[in-house]
Formats: C-alpha cells, sequence, structure tokens
C-alpha cells in the first residue's frame, strides 16, 4: 500500500513536470520542471529496485546535464520564445489522433503485462551486481562508449570554440 | 504493490509529453529538452522491464542511454551555441537556411 501511494505521489509530480514543460514558455522555466521530472524519476527507479540506475540519474541526468542545460540558457540569455500559429489540421487530426492512440496504447499495456507487481524492498539492481555486468557481459559496448564520450567532448570543444580564436593562432 | 502496467503508463504519458513539447516548441533549447523528456521515458519503461524479466541488462541499456544522452548533449548544446553565434537567435522558425 505504502508503495502505491509512493509511486502515485511521484508519479503525478513527474507528470506534472512534464506538463509544466509543455505549458512554460521561459526555457530556465522548462529546465527546472525538467530537474523535478528526472528527481521523481529516480525515485521510482528505486521502488523497481533499480538503486543504481536511481543514483546515476541523479548524478548524471538531474545533475550533470542539467546543469548544462541551465549554463547554456544562461549563457544565450534566452528570452521567453514566440508562438508561431499552428496548422489547423494538426489540431484538427492530432487531438483526436492523440486521445484514440493513448487509449489504444493503454489498453494493450493493461490487458498485456497483466498485474504483474514488483516486490517492495527488492533491490535487484544494486552497483556491485551492475559493475560486474558491466565488466563481464557488456565490456565491449562500455569501452565504445568511452571512445563516444571523448569524441562527444572534442566535438563540443570545436563546435562550442570561437571561430576567431582558431584563425588567430594560426596567423602567428 | 505496483502492476508493471502502472510504470509502463507513466513511462508512456512522459514520452508523449516530449514529443508534444518537440512538435510545439519554438525555443531550440526547450527542444532540446522535449528529447531528453523522450529519452527518460524509454527509461523508465526499460527499468521496468527489467523488473518484470528479472533481467539486468535492461539497467545496464539504461545506462548506456544515459552516457550517449550526455554526450548527445554535449554536442547540442556546442551546435546550438555555434547557431546562436552565426544566426543571434534561438527561434527555430527562423533557423531554415543551411548557408549564411
Amino acid at each position: 500500500m505504502t508503495h502505491l501511494i509512493i509511486f502515485l505521489v511521484f508519479g503525478a509530480l513527474c507528470v506534472a513536470g512534464a506538463v509544466n514543460l509543455l505549458v512554460q514558455r521561459h526555457p530556465i522555466n522548462g529546465a527546472l520542471s525538467l530537474v523535478v521530472v528526472m528527481g521523481s524519476l529516480a525515485v521510482e527507479y528505486l521502488l523497481l529496485g533499480a538503486e543504481f540506475v536511481a543514483a546515476v540519474q541523479v548524478i548524471v541526468y538531474a545533475g550533470a546535464i542539467m546543469v548544462l542545460f541551465v549554463f547554456v540558457i544562461m549563457l544565450l540569455n534566452a528570452g521567453e520564445e514566440e508562438r508561431t500559429k499552428g496548422s489547423r489540421v494538426a489540431l484538427l487530426f492530432g487531438i483526436p489522433g492523440m486521445l484514440v492512440g493513448s487509449v489504444l496504447v493503454g489498453w494493450i499495456l493493461i490487458e498485456r503485462t497483466g498485474s504483474q507487481t514488483v516486490a517492495a524492498g527488492a533491490l535487484p539492481g544494486a552497483p556491485r551486481t551492475i559493475g560486474w555486468l558491466l565488466f563481464h557481459n557488456f565490456l565491449l559496448p562500455f569501452e565504445v562508449t568511452s571512445i563516444l564520450v571523448l569524441i562527444a567532448i572534442m566535438g563540443a570543444v570545436v563546435l562550442a570554440s570561437h571561430p576567431d580564436a582558431d584563425q588567430g593562432k594560426r596567423g602567428n | 504493490m505496483v502492476p508493471i502496467s502502472y510504470y509502463l503508463i507513466l513511462s508512456g504519458i512522459l514520452f508523449a509529453c516530449g514529443v508534444t513539447g518537440f512538435l510545439i516548441k519554438r525555443n531550440i533549447i526547450s527542444i532540446f529538452m522535449s528529447i531528453e523528456l523522450m529519452l527518460n521515458g524509454v527509461n523508465l519503461s526499460f527499468v521496468a522491464f527489467a523488473a518484470q524479466w528479472h533481467a539486468l541488462s535492461g539497467q545496464i541499456f539504461v545506462f548506456f542511454v544515459m552516457v550517449v544522452a550526455a554526450a548527445e548533449a554535449a554536442v547540442g548544446l556546442a551546435i546550438i551555441i555555434a547557431v546562436y553565434r552565426t544566426r543571434e537567435t534561438l527561434n527555430v522558425d527562423q533557423v531554415d537556411l543551411l548557408k549564411l
């Protein structure tokens, strides 16, 4: 019962944050509501027994990535966005289509996955187990992602560096 | 006790919010945040299925998704800075030329 209450509270917080992201017009408000979504998702991961994923969610997503977003929003001094008029066709067909699709998906999920539940307090995703799997069964993908991150760092530095600084160096 | 389907429905709602934001937002940073929201929704379904099938590979996939999302955020935000530097706007409607 407590399990269900915690799930509902943080699920509601999650959905509220996601809807707030859509409603807010200033990107900084959107970024802060995204932090709320990610923090409450970490609680949902804990409820599912994914201890490691919950910790990484807080550290990497709510910490590192969102700080990067807030930093860029403040660096570019982003103001409120302008609204452009959407097309009538999208409004006419989009909303009924979305309703039908969501009802269909919800019905299939409830029918197919049944009422199987997760035991409360079970933590199969402890960091020790995940680490063992990561360095045995998934060693090659793990090393490949490290190369990917290295490439991403170099790409970010090259893209964000000022073009004039590069030319000045070449001139000398 | 929470049925797995509740987690999947929550993940579907988050993904739908992400898609909607991607379509209706005009600020390039907001569009990028909507993509992050979609990734989070998918991550939740990965963890839910991992719990259902008692397979920890699902949680490993979430780890990889997070690594790729971090790399994507770094490169994407660098591209946004470069776009802003050349065009002085963040509105995607005004960024419609490949070459200035």
